[in-house]
């Protein structure tokens, strides 16, 4: 583990929610320290999405308690993590198809001009585009055109830029639904190496995934949710595929038992 | 000095990427759709200039050409916003003149519809006139989620219906002459001031749209709305403000239109709204929304007037226009989606490749 720090920075006790009848999450809890690539998996159905809409503040839990650098926090709504430097790449990416890449980095985070030109709306354009490549080329987010519209890119180059962006701006705790689904090998590679730098500067990633092979190579701890509720947590180092299998499915059940 | 450090800086790194991009942008622009209508309006000009050396290519032919596009561009600046929103506005052309009815109203009761304290007064009355349809056409759009089309469409018959409601159908006439003498017909230099006006207000939307925070998220709302809104922007607000900007410009058209006409023209403007659109859509801007240029609709309001004009001249039937834009219009959506298309197929590939490779991936 790469952890440097002895307390979570954002964790998540005991959390509940239901739609209608359906209790999504019966007790969750999860956790992520700083510096720390923090794995989610479980099964189609076990809640890895609803947990992930709650700790990004999209949604609202029915019940448990939600911490952030160990106090508790509530959150209205997506600003509100974000304030707190808390990011979220969803799987859609929310990538305006039509700007360029630096554009979409700081989208609603404008730097305006001083005085009268910024308070007509002009921007600091040319400073927003060097500080904007800088924060590209310093994640390894190879970005081939940085004046190009990014609905012109390729798959990979798009979730590149979307988990850039969010690192960009994310100070503390950096969430990722499902970053290589889409991708190709290559493609791949340099999200997993994007997320390994992001983690080296000290921020809490946590990373859903289907992928277990992803998922082994680049977390530190992994956490197992099976029927709305976090049934195990390992330290990547020490576990593997059949055992990250066996607690999804609940064919380790007996075994948890007895131990 | 620390701004000339800067500055250099700023120049250094700029020159250190338009070498690969260079090429690649020039070829984007020569595929721009602004562009290549630059050059067939322009081919347009040569051979109505070839075939009517004398009538056709004369000064004052090409000033009669950019008055009668002056009024259709300070509208088109505002709808090439609305669509660019991904919306619609129907209803400019309506906004123009119950936002010329109310002033004239207004201007007569004030100073008898004389002087520049009356005139001043008609055209703060025409503007507010405007900006509030236009406030509730945004209100119903991003508040109301009625679709831009219908929510247009009703202001476009009740704008229309109470300008009728309140001059009982019969065009007003009361204009005070100083506002005919300057704006209505009034040159500098040789520039009609109709032209000179509608010129600031295209080169104002450019700066904008192109420079400003304002233009960006416009784009950006029509490119992804949910994106902007994930980010913290007030989608809604920025919507409600294009449409409010759209009316302000109507109603400053519906001040140009009376004082060029000295008239309402209450029935004049039934068509002007497709009129617009057409050049709008000409221009390049995408009904799709996300992009779009303010250049490129004045290019594109230039083609119809250019070809009516050039027609007329040449004893063409006038007709003949209304065919050659439909044309053109068609070309230039359809143009559109083959670009749309070109920039997703990617996107299906990529998704394809990621199916193949990993053929147990669950979709969510």
């Amino acid at each position: 583990m790469a952890t440097t720090s002895s307390s979570p920075i954002y964790e998540a006790r005991d959390i509940e929610r239901a739609y209608g009848s359906v209790l999504a999450l019966q007790g969750a809890s999860f956790d992520v320290y700083p510096g720390e690539v923090s794995a989610l998996i479980g099964d189609n159905g076990a809640g890895k999405s609803t947990l992930v809409r709650i700790l990004s503040g999209v949604e609202q839990a029915d019940a448990g308690t939600i911490l952030f650098e160990g106090k508790p926090i509530t959150l209205a709504n997506p600003t509100d993590a974000r304030d707190r430097g808390i990011e979220t790449v969803f799987q859609d990416l929310a990538l305006a198809n039509h700007l360029d890449p630096i554009q979409n980095m700081y989208l609603g985070r404008e730097v305006m001009k001083a005085g009268l030109l910024g308070h007509l709306g002009f921007m600091e354009r040319a400073k927003m585009r060097s500080a904007g490549r800088e924060a590209f080329t310093n994640l390894g987010a190879t970005v081939n055109n940085f004046s190009g519209p990014v609905g012109g890119m390729s798959g990979g180059q798009r979730q590149a830029i979307a988990v850039a962006r969010a690192a960009t701006w994310a100070g503390r705790v950096i969430l990722l639904d499902e970053p290589t689904a889409a991708l190709g090998v290559v493609q791949t590679k340099v999200v997993l190496d994007l997320i390994r730098r992001i983690r080296d500067k000290g921020i809490g990633v946590v990373l859903i995934s289907h992928s277990m092979p992803h998922v082994l190579g680049v977390a530190d701890r992994v956490h197992v949710l099976r029927w709305g509720r976090r049934v195990a947590v390992y330290e990547a180092a020490k576990t593997n595929l059949e055992e990250l299998v066996g607690a999804m499915t609940g064919a380790l059940d007996g075994m948890e038992e007895v131990a | 000095m620390t701004v000339t450090a800067r500055g250099k800086v700023a120049m250094k790194q700029e020159s250190e990427v338009t070498p690969p991009g260079l090429a690649a942008r020039l070829r984007a622009g020569v595929r721009a759709q602004a562009l290549q209508i630059v050059l067939v309006w322009l081919g347009i000009i040569t051979v109505f200039s070839l075939l009517s050396p004398t009538a056709f290519f004369d000064p004052a032919n090409f000033r009669n050409i950019a008055i009668s596009v002056s009024i259709l561009a300070v509208l088109g600046v505002g709808t090439t916003f609305i669509i660019i929103t991904s919306g619609i506005d129907l209803s400019m052309g309506s906004v123009l003149v119950f936002s010329g009815v109310v002033s004239s109203m207004t201007m007569e009761r004030i100073g008898g519809g004389h002087g520049w304290v009356s005139a001043a007064v008609g055209i703060l009355v025409a503007l507010l006139a405007g900006l509030a349809w236009g406030l509730l056409n945004g209100f119903l759009v991003a508040k109301a989620k009625v679709p831009a089309m219908i929510v247009t469409l009703g202001t476009f018959g009740a704008a229309l219906g109470l300008a009728q409601v309140l001059t009982g159908g019969i065009d007003l006439r009361a204009v005070p002459e100083v506002l005919v003498d300057s704006v209505g017909f009034g040159r500098v230099l040789g520039v009609p001031s109709l032209v000179i006006v509608a010129t600031a207000v295209v080169i104002t939307g450019i700066i904008v749209l192109r420079r400003t925070r304002f233009g960006l998220l416009t784009r950006g709302v029509g490119s992804n709305a949910e994106a902007c809104r994930r980010v913290g922007i007030n989608v809604d607000r920025q919507i409600i403000q294009v449409y409010g900007l759209a009316g302000l410009l109507a109603g400053l058209a519906g001040v140009l239109n009376l004082a060029f006409f000295r008239s309402t023209t209450i029935a004049g403007h039934s068509l002007t709204n497709l009129d617009v659109i057409a050049g709008v859509v000409i221009g390049g801007t995408s009904l799709f929304g996300g992009v779009g240029t303010v250049f490129g609709t004045v290019i594109g309001l230039l083609i119809p007037a250019t070809l009516r004009n050039g027609f007329v001249i040449l004893g063409v039937q006038p007709y003949w226009q209304q065919v050659v834009v439909g044309a053109f219009l068609i070309t230039a959506v359809y143009a559109d989606q083959l670009r749309r298309n070109s920039t997703l197929r990617g996107h299906h590939r990529a998704a394809l490749m990621s199916r193949l490779l990993h053929p147990t991936r669950k979709e969510q």
